[in-house]
């Protein structure tokens, strides 16, 4: 049995002369959270869709928890999935609306209370969809994808809406799920909600994959940063032009200065900064963080 | 199958939906059988275009199906209507990808429809049924109409053959607003070119040159709904057997190419 929950290799998609994805190739292990990052627009959605067979690809090949992606009626019952926010009838309450999946699915609806109160609509689970704010439609949509008792559980946004709170129960949510062995697909352009709970990450970028891989690989070959911020804020470029005939990249992003390089250097930026007449308000070495990392190895921003 | 059938059953059995299209369906029922005896002697004609359907018609076997095979049209347009906002609700609510990521078979979630809402047609149809011929046995006495052919052998079947006419023409519609809805993806779309086409385009075709009421689609289906008799609105002159094939044509080939549509097509909303 594979031990690898999706698997692809070159799968593009193309709308006319329009690459949406281009051959894009990762896996996912088995049991493991994966962050699937990139910004708006770069293909994530695209991607899903393909793998849940809601679209069908232009080229290259796939696999979900071991079965072809030409075949989703092989694998999509072990599979739950969210895309692209929750949608479901205006009409029906949010029992109702369960109930019309599990039957489709041919799920017991005596899950569907249950599900209903593991994301905290219990209580409004009699309401009409029309009703719920965008956190409860979010929630709803959640409680949707887990009524398979997924192996695999595909989460596009999932804490779009959601207030500090709800993504907290959201990211706990997920984190048992993924020890209790169900691997977790989500999308986020929130890279700094994803760092949190990801093992693993894919991130896309017009399209194409630029890393794939574990969290902690990413991370640990990134390069510390050192950030400084002066008293005037002119004087940034000053202290950039020190710091790359230093021989190390900097980069002037939110009124601080961000340079690559060892945690030590700092002292050296300090006493440069100090001879040219500058003072730091400001002066701190520390990894990068993955919203750095994502603008760092795309070149954005 | 079976589950998308009953999952769209748990649909239209909401109760604005369901009260609200059963309500229509006993509205006209009994409007348009009251109106057959209760202006029986009016100038101006007791059933559609003035026409006057006098004593001596209402008093043969056939007339106690009078007002039930004049209403079958109407309940066509209900039908068509339903069957057009059940398909294309699911492209402009994103539903669409929730039935397919459950059901991935695209035949199988367009059958599993299909099924649920010719449940629901028949259910509709039976009450019109049974809200027509009431009406008609209640204003019978009154009307001075005997009512002695209406339950002998050949009235038995002509409720029976009635109560089928109707239901192949309102299934007909039905289907006519499933392609609509898959074509279209919009239910406002749907239903306002499918009603304006039936109730308008269709007439304005016939004034211009009458003999095309023997090829619209909507016409034939009326027709079937008659019997191929003179009784629906546009339907003088066309054979039952004619309008079963035409209309069974146009019904065929739209779901031929909607269902290929809908098969191929990407769900990209």
């Amino acid at each position: 049995m594979s031990n690898t929950a999706i698997s692809v290799t070159d799968l593009s998609k193309k709308y006319g002369e329009q690459v949406a994805v281009s051959h894009a190739t990762f896996e996912v292990p088995l049991g493991t959270i994966c962050g699937f990052v990139g910004p708006n627009g770069s293909g994530k959605t695209t991607t899903m869709r393909m793998l849940l067979g809601l679209i069908t690809p232009t080229g290259g090949t796939g696999e979900i928890l071991g079965e072809s992606i030409k075949h989703p009626e092989k694998y999509l019952p072990r599979v739950g999935a969210m895309i692209e926010g929750p949608a479901f009838y205006p009409a029906l309450s949010g029992k109702e609306n369960l109930n019309v999946l599990a039957s489709l699915g041919g799920f017991s609806t005596d899950r569907v209370q249950g599900l209903l109160e593991q994301v905290g609509l219990g209580d409004r689970g009699k309401s009409k969809f029309k009703t719920y704010s965008l956190g409860m439609k979010q929630r709803l949509g959640i409680a949707a994808a887990l009524l398979p008792d997924p192996k695999l559980l595909m989460l596009d946004e999932p804490t779009n809406g959601l207030d500090p709170e709800g993504i907290q129960e959201v990211r706990a949510l997920l984190r048992s799920l993924a020890n209790n062995g169900t691997s977790v697909f989500v999308s986020s352009h929130l890279l700094s909600e994803l760092e949190l709970i990801s093992d693993y990450l894919v991130m896309l970028r017009k399209g194409e994959v630029v890393f794939t891989g574990k969290m902690t690989d990413l991370m640990l070959a990134q390069q510390p940063i050192i950030i400084a911020k002066t008293l005037n804020e002119s004087d940034l470029v000053v202290l950039q032009g020190i710091a790359e005939k230093a021989g190390h990249h900097a980069s002037i992003r939110d009124g601080a200065l961000h340079v690559q390089g060892p945690a030590n250097w700092a002292i050296e930026l300090n006493r440069a900064a100090f001879d040219a007449g500058i003072t730091l308000s400001q002066l701190t070495p520390q990894l990068p963080n993955l919203e750095e990392t994502f603008f760092e190895m795309t070149g954005d921003k | 199958m079976w589950n998308v059938a009953f999952a769209e059953i748990r649909k239209l059995r909401r109760p604005t939906l369901f009260f609200g299209t059963m309500g229509a369906a006993v509205f006209f029922s009994a409007l348009f059988s009251s109106l057959l005896f209760l202006l029986i002697d009016s100038p101006q004609g007791n059933s559609d275009r003035g026409r006057v359907v006098g004593r001596e018609v209402l008093s043969l076997s056939t007339g106690v199906v009078q007002g039930f095979s004049s209403v079958g049209g109407f309940l066509g347009i209900i039908a068509l209507c339903v069957f057009a906002a059940q398909t294309a609700q699911e492209y402009t609510y994103g539903t669409l990808r929730n039935l397919l990521v459950r059901q991935p078979s695209r035949m199988r979630i367009l059958l599993g429809k299909f099924i649920a809402m010719n449940f629901f047609a028949l259910a509709m149809i039976a009450l019109s049924a049974i809200v027509s011929i009431s009406a008609s046995i209640i204003l019978a006495p009154g009307a001075k109409v005997s009512t002695d052919l209406w339950f002998n052998s050949d009235g038995r079947h002509a409720i029976f053959t009635t109560f089928i006419n109707v239901t192949i023409s309102v299934i007909g519609f039905g289907i006519i607003g499933m392609v609509l809805g898959l074509l279209l993806r919009s239910p406002i779309s749907a239903i306002s070119f499918g009603v304006l086409w039936l109730l308008i385009i269709e007439n304005l075709l016939i004034a211009v040159k009458s003999s095309w009421q023997s090829w619209l689609p909507g016409t034939q289906l009326y027709a079937v709904a008659a019997g191929g008799t003179a009784v629906g609105p546009v339907s003088d002159g066309i054979e039952y057997s004619h309008a079963l094939i035409v209309g069974g044509i146009y019904v065929g080939v739209g779901a031929v190419i909607a269902s290929f549509l809908f098969l191929r097509r990407d769900v990209a909303n």
